[in-house]
This record gives structure tokens, C-alpha cells and sequence, in this order.
């Protein structure tokens, strides 16, 4: 691979955001994007958005993807963006798990690009991360220039 | 058993059956598939004969024997259902105390007969609800119990001494027994006739199911302690239900499933009989045995799964008597508890799930379960509402009342495709269970990540053929539909979490400080030594006013904590 093309993969992060241990879904996404060719960073169980957010800055991820199965998610993941604002980041944030269909609106309205559920084909969560992950890096060549 | 000339004319037979009624058949219509493959991957023949069976030298007196007789494969008790049905006992719990006690005389009402207690995430963990990372957290997938304060709620009107309840508690199970022992013998009924189930099992957090604190030597100290204090101190409790089922919903197959639960039984029994000679009892297997419990999931591949129930019966009744020389037929019966499998459900046409449950329901019963979970169809969504509740422990009365399924034992017991895949799936598991021996047993596999690893690929190889249409799920890979329904869903209210953080700060404010303090450091100075069992201080801590999190801050300080290996 020439360094051209290694300096083209894109990175992600993949976190459990709370205290929740179900951690099938978030282990098979990352092996998948990471079988897609992406650079994974996996956090695992029990992160807390200070965590999600450093290393997401340490790390310059092109996008976060957050699994939660305890039904927390609106106060987890609003406390998580209204962080990534405080730090002035805007990496796209992707949330998967027990999300009833009802609160996917809400988590979009707190900044969430999107919200797939159980059963979304692993060929939907390639696209969407690499689109996603894509788009950033844009804005981000955009704002450097 | 075997008749050698009977057994060549079947062959005969067959191979004229095949050349005569067959092969034309396949020639017009093949079959819908090149190979038929079971969940473990086994090939499936078209049909099974007693040839299978004697290939393999099966005798029907060593591998099946008779009902509540060694090696139990047809089931722990002579009479199973026809004596008694199982227990119906629906895992649930949410919000404050106020919001459980009432679900759980509802479900007591509509024909429940065991309860099973949710904890929230900060009680399993062992934070109080006001600790900062707890907060979110309090009453979403259990109730939030820091004091007996709160299970004294819990319980009001709820006979204890009649009911028996399950509580999935693990990391903080001695602080939650210590509560309900201590709520129960304030309303005068004794700690023996108390009858119920501590999950208590916390190797299985470190493989699956993530709700540890400590790391694996003084998680196990602690676990096998609370095993060897129940068996002196609550002769009807069951002391750990050792568990299977979190390994199946990581993604673990049906024989990883049976290897790694029946390895961790492994480990707890030789970590009772170590412990036993450092304090002078347990001495022998038979001494706490009988008290060990088990449970699985039941997915909705039906005979594969009836086979993997069977199979693990079988396999720890050689396990107790081969190798531990139980000499108690109790001690080598595997008794155990199932939950449908929920990683099976989907969000997707939601009803449908109703069909998944009964089936996989059906399993458990074939299997010879001795209590039952029936997950409810919206809980791909969010947690049950009282509505789908209620059809789960509907689902469990027609199977009882109506299909006649527990009016016999064990109904598929010489099935030769049956018992063809109990064969293969011990088989299986064996070798599993051979391997984790020569790695020096479960604690030394965990610290090396190695069943972790294990479940992880399997659950995405098991993915990668969902996506493939190797394996087809109506809904989401098939007979699809473009959009989720928006069903009523179950929310908890955030109030509840101020209620219970105001009644702690209150129990916290009426409490005897030195007192407390002089408890949490006896506590200490018991988890420092190695030759005391551990249960006697924290319950003493728990009745000096001590909370949840306190006892467990005060163990972390001395234990340390633990974060697994992260492979994906």
C-alpha cells in the first residue's frame, strides 16, 4: 500500500458509551469497518463522553460510533455532544443499539448524523461511516484552508 | 441394544430405499439446498435411523438411563412437570422500588409463580445513585437498590417466605443477599426458609456480560465464599446460577455455550473445595453441590437446542461424579433456569418476535428446564411494557395448559436425530472443555482474553452469514418491510431517580457514623486475609447502616479493579 493511499483510510472510534456490558453489536461493527479497511479505535465498555470525546481528539477520528443498550441514550449521547461542542469539534456521531424509533428524531435534533438500530446490514454501516467519515474530512480541508 | 442382523437389514433397506424411492425423486426435484448445516455447523442428513445411533456405540442405559437417575440426560426429577410445572419467572425490575413492587405483583397477579429480580446498572457495579458515572444509569434496566431501605419497598406485601426469588446480581451479589436476608428477618422469617437464586457468577461477567469490579483472583474469593456461606447458612438458596446464557448472546454456538458454562462450574467447585480446606468446610463436594444452579438461552433452532440442554445435563453429572466423587444424586443434577434468547429478537415487525418466544419457549420446556424467561416482543425496542409482559406469561401458560408438551418426560428422548445431536454437541464441547484444562482452568483462560476472543469471532462469523443469507431472518433479511413501527414503549421517568437519591441521602443522614465507619474497616481487614470467609462483614456492614457503594468503594481500595482485555 503506498503512503498515499495509507494516509486515505479513515478512522473511526467505537465506544459503549455508560455503564451498560452489551457489547456484541459494537465488537461486531468495529471488526467490520475494520475488515473494510478502516483504522478502528475500539474503547469497549463503560466509557464515560469525557473519555469518548479526548480520545477522539487525541486520536482525530473521522467519526465516532456509539453503542447503547440500557436506554440512556438521550442523556448520554446529549451530554457527549454538548462536550464535542465545548471542545469545537464537529466529527460526525453515529449511535447504534436499543434505540426505539421514536427518540432516533431527538438524538438527530442533539447533533447525531445517524441512528441504526438492530438488524442494519453491515454493508448499510460500511457506507455510512465511509460517506460520513468522507464528508468530514471535506469540512475539515475546507475550514484549513 | 443393537441387533447386528436386524441392524444389516435396515442397511439393506435403506440403500434399496435410496436407490428405488429416492434417487428418481432427486433427479425431478432436488432439495433446497446442497447442504443442510446445524447452528454449531454440523451437517444434517436427510432423516436419522437407528444405524446413526449404533455407529456410535449409543446404548440407551449409559446415555439416557431413566428420569431423575444418573446421568440425568431425561431430565433431574422422576416426575418433572407431571409432579411439578416449572416456575414462571419473568426477569424484571425498573425505576425506583415504588415502580418494581408493582410490576412485580402484577405479574404475581396474572399467573407468575417465581420472581427475578432486574438491578440497575450502578447497583450491579457497585456505585450509589448519586456517584457521577451512575447517574444516567439509575433505574433503566433494573431497579436501583443502595439500602435495604429500598428492598424493604420492594417487597411490601410480597410473602417472602413463600415466594422464591432469582436475583441477577453478581459483582455486589453478597451486599444484595445480605438485604433481602436482613428485610426478611425484620418481618421474622429466618434465612433458611428463604428460597430462591444469587447469579453470583462472575467469571461470565469477565467473558460476556461485562459487570465486573475486581479483578478475577478476589472476584473469585468472593464469589466462592458467598457459595461456601449459602450452603451452611441457606440450605433452600441457590448459592450461583452458573451461566451460559450470556455467552449465547455474545455470540458464543451451542457448544461454546455448554463448554464454557460447565468449565466455570468446573472452576467454582475447585475453588469451593481450596477455600473449604483454608476454613475448615466445605469438605467435600456433596457439602455444597446440590445448591450449585445453572442457565442457559433457548434460540429458536428447536432441536439443537432441545440436544444442547440435554447434553449439558449429561455432561456435569459425569463431571460431579467422574471427577469430583459426588456421591449425592443431587449434587450432580444440573438444575437450571432459561431465558429466551434475546440477541434473537428484532426491532423490526416486533410482533413476530411473539413466534420467535413460543418456539424457543417450546425448547426450553422440551429440554427440561426447571423455571423460564419468555422475552417480550418489544425488548429489541425498549424495556417490556405491562401489555407485552403479560403475553410472555401467556406464552408459558398455553405451553403448559394447552399443548400437553410437560404431560410426558422428555418427549424427543430417542429421537435418533435427537439423540444424534446430543452426541455431537458433548462431543464438542468436550473438546472445548479439554482445552480450557490444559490453559489451567476458567480463571487463567479469562485473564487471557482467550473466551472472549472466541465468542467475539464466532458472533462475526454469525453476522458475515446474516449478511451473506447463510442464515435468514424474517424481517430483516427476508420478507422485509421499509419502516420500524412506532409501537408504545416503556420510559422511565427520570423523577425516580431524585426519590431514590433523596432516600439514601436521608439513610445516610440517620445513621450511626462511627458505626458504619468501624464496619467498613472490618470489611477491610477481611478482604486483606485470605483465611476468612467474607460474607459475615459485608452483611454486618450492610446492618450497621453501610451502603451499596460504600462496601464496594472499600473493596475496590483493597482489591483493585479490573478492565478486560478488549479483542474484537
Amino acid at each position: 500500500m503506498s503512503q498515499l493511499q495509507q494516509r486515505r483510510r479513515y478512522k473511526v472510534l467505537v465506544a459503549k458509551l455508560g455503564l451498560d456490558g452489551h457489547d456484541r453489536g459494537a465488537k461486531v461493527i468495529a471488526r467490520a469497518l475494520r475488515d473494510a479497511g478502516m483504522d478502528v479505535v475500539y474503547l469497549g465498555v463503560h466509557q464515560t463522553p469525557e473519555n469518548v470525546v479526548r480520545t477522539a481528539i487525541e486520536e482525530d477520528v473521522d467519526v465516532i460510533g456509539i453503542s447503547i443498550l440500557s436506554g440512556s441514550h438521550i442523556e448520554l449521547v446529549s451530554d457527549l455532544m454538548k462536550k464535542l461542542r465545548e471542545h469545537g469539534i464537529d466529527v460526525p456521531v453515529i449511535v447504534g443499539g436499543v434505540i426505539p424509533p421514536q427518540d432516533y428524531e431527538e438524538l438527530k435534533k442533539l447533533g447525531v448524523s445517524e441512528v441504526m438500530g438492530p438488524g442494519t446490514p453491515l454493508s448499510k454501516v460500511i457506507e455510512v461511516y465511509s460517506k460520513l467519515a468522507e464528508e468530514y474530512r471535506k469540512r475539515k480541508r475546507g475550514e484549513s484552508k | 441394544m443393537w441387533d447386528p442382523s436386524y441392524l444389516e437389514k435396515i442397511r439393506e433397506k435403506l440403500e434399496e430405499w435410496e436407490k428405488e424411492v429416492l434417487q428418481p425423486i432427486l433427479k425431478k426435484l432436488p432439495e433446497r439446498k446442497q447442504k443442510f448445516l446445524t447452528e454449531q455447523g454440523f451437517e444434517i442428513k436427510r432423516f436419522y435411523t437407528p444405524l446413526d445411533l449404533a455407529e456410535r456405540g449409543w446404548d440407551y442405559l449409559s446415555k439416557l438411563g431413566f428420569p431423575g437417575d444418573y446421568p440425568f440426560t431425561r431430565g433431574v426429577y422422576p416426575t418433572m412437570y407431571r409432579g411439578r410445572p416449572w416456575t414462571i419467572r419473568q426477569y424484571a425490575g425498573y425505576g425506583s422500588a415504588e415502580e418494581t413492587n408493582k410490576r412485580y405483583k402484577y405479574l404475581l397477579s396474572i399467573g407468575q409463580t417465581g420472581l427475578s429480580m432486574a438491578f440497575d446498572l450502578p447497583t450491579q457495579l457497585g456505585l450509589d445513585p448519586d456517584h457521577p458515572l451512575a447517574y444516567y444509569e439509575v433505574g433503566k434496566v433494573g431497579v436501583s437498590c443502595p439500602t435495604p431501605v429500598e428492598m424493604e419497598i420492594i417487597f411490601d406485601g410480597i410473602p417472602m417466605e413463600k415466594i422464591t426469588t432469582s436475583m441477577t446480581i453478581n459483582a455486589t451479589a453478597i451486599e444484595i443477599l445480605s438485604m433481602y436476608v436482613l428485610v426478611a428477618e425484620k418481618r421474622g422469617v429466618p434465612r433458611h426458609v428463604l428460597g430462591g437464586t444469587v447469579q453470583n457468577d462472575i467469571l461470565k461477567e469477565f467473558i460476556a456480560r461485562n459487570n465486573y469490579i475486581y479483578p478475577p483472583e478476589p472476584s473469585m474469593r468472593y464469589a466462592t465464599d458467598l457459595i461456601i456461606w449459602c450452603a451452611k447458612e441457606m440450605p433452600k438458596w441457590n448459592s450461583i446460577s452458573i451461566s451460559g446464557y450470556h455467552f449465547e448472546e455474545a455470540g458464543a454456538t451451542p457448544a461454546q455455550e455448554i463448554a464454557f458454562t460447565l468449565a466455570d462450574g468446573i472452576e467454582y467447585v475447585r475453588w469451593v473445595l481450596n477455600r473449604g480446606k483454608l476454613q475448615g468446610w466445605p469438605r467435600s463436594v456433596d457439602d455444597f453441590a446440590p445448591r450449585l444452579s445453572f442457565f442457559f438461552s433457548a434460540r429458536t433452532n428447536l432441536f439443537e437446542q432441545v440436544a444442547k440442554f440435554r447434553a449439558a445435563r449429561r455432561m456435569w453429572a459425569k463431571i460431579m461424579k467422574e471427577w469430583f466423587g459426588a456421591k449425592k444424586p443431587r449434587s450432580m443434577m444440573l438444575r437450571f433456569h432459561t431465558q429466551t434468547a434475546g440477541v434473537q429478537l428484532t426491532a423490526q415487525q416486533p410482533l413476530v418476535n411473539l413466534i420467535r418466544t413460543t418456539i424457543q419457549a417450546l425448547a426450553a420446556v422440551l429440554g427440561g428446564t426447571q423455571s423460564l424467561h419468555v422475552n417480550s416482543y418489544d425488548e429489541a425496542l425498549c424495556l417490556p411494557t405491562e401489555e407485552a409482559v403479560k403475553l410472555s406469561i401467556r406464552v408459558q401458560q398455553v405451553l403448559l395448559y394447552e399443548t400437553g408438551v410437560a404431560d410426558t418426560i422428555d418427549p424427543l428422548g430417542g429421537a435418533y436425530y435427537v439423540e444424534w445431536l446430543t452426541d455431537m454437541l458433548e462431543e464438542e464441547a468436550w473438546k472445548i472443555i479439554d482445552r480450557i484444562e490444559r490453559m489451567g482452568g476458567m480463571t487463567r483462560a479469562v485473564e487471557s482474553g482467550w473466551p472472549r476472543a472466541e465468542i467475539a469471532k464466532a458472533a462475526y462469523e454469525y453476522q458475515l452469514k446474516v449478511e451473506k443469507g447463510e442464515v435468514l431472518i424474517v424481517g430483516v433479511n427476508i420478507f422485509t418491510e421499509p419502516e420500524i413501527p412506532k409501537i408504545q414503549v416503556l420510559k422511565v421517568d427520570p423523577a425516580v431517580r431524585e426519590r431514590v437519591i433523596d432516600r439514601l441521602r436521608k439513610y445516610r443522614e440517620s445513621r450511626d457514623v462511627a458505626k458504619v465507619k468501624r464496619a467498613l474497616e472490618e470489611v477491610r481487614k477481611v478482604a486483606e486475609k485470605d483465611d476468612v470467609n467474607i460474607v459475615p462483614a459485608i452483611m454486618e456492614a450492610v446492618r450497621s447502616g453501610a451502603t451499596l457503594g460504600e462496601i464496594s468503594g472499600t473493596l475496590r481500595e483493597v482489591w483493585g479493579e479490573w478492565r478486560a482485555p478488549e479483542i474484537f
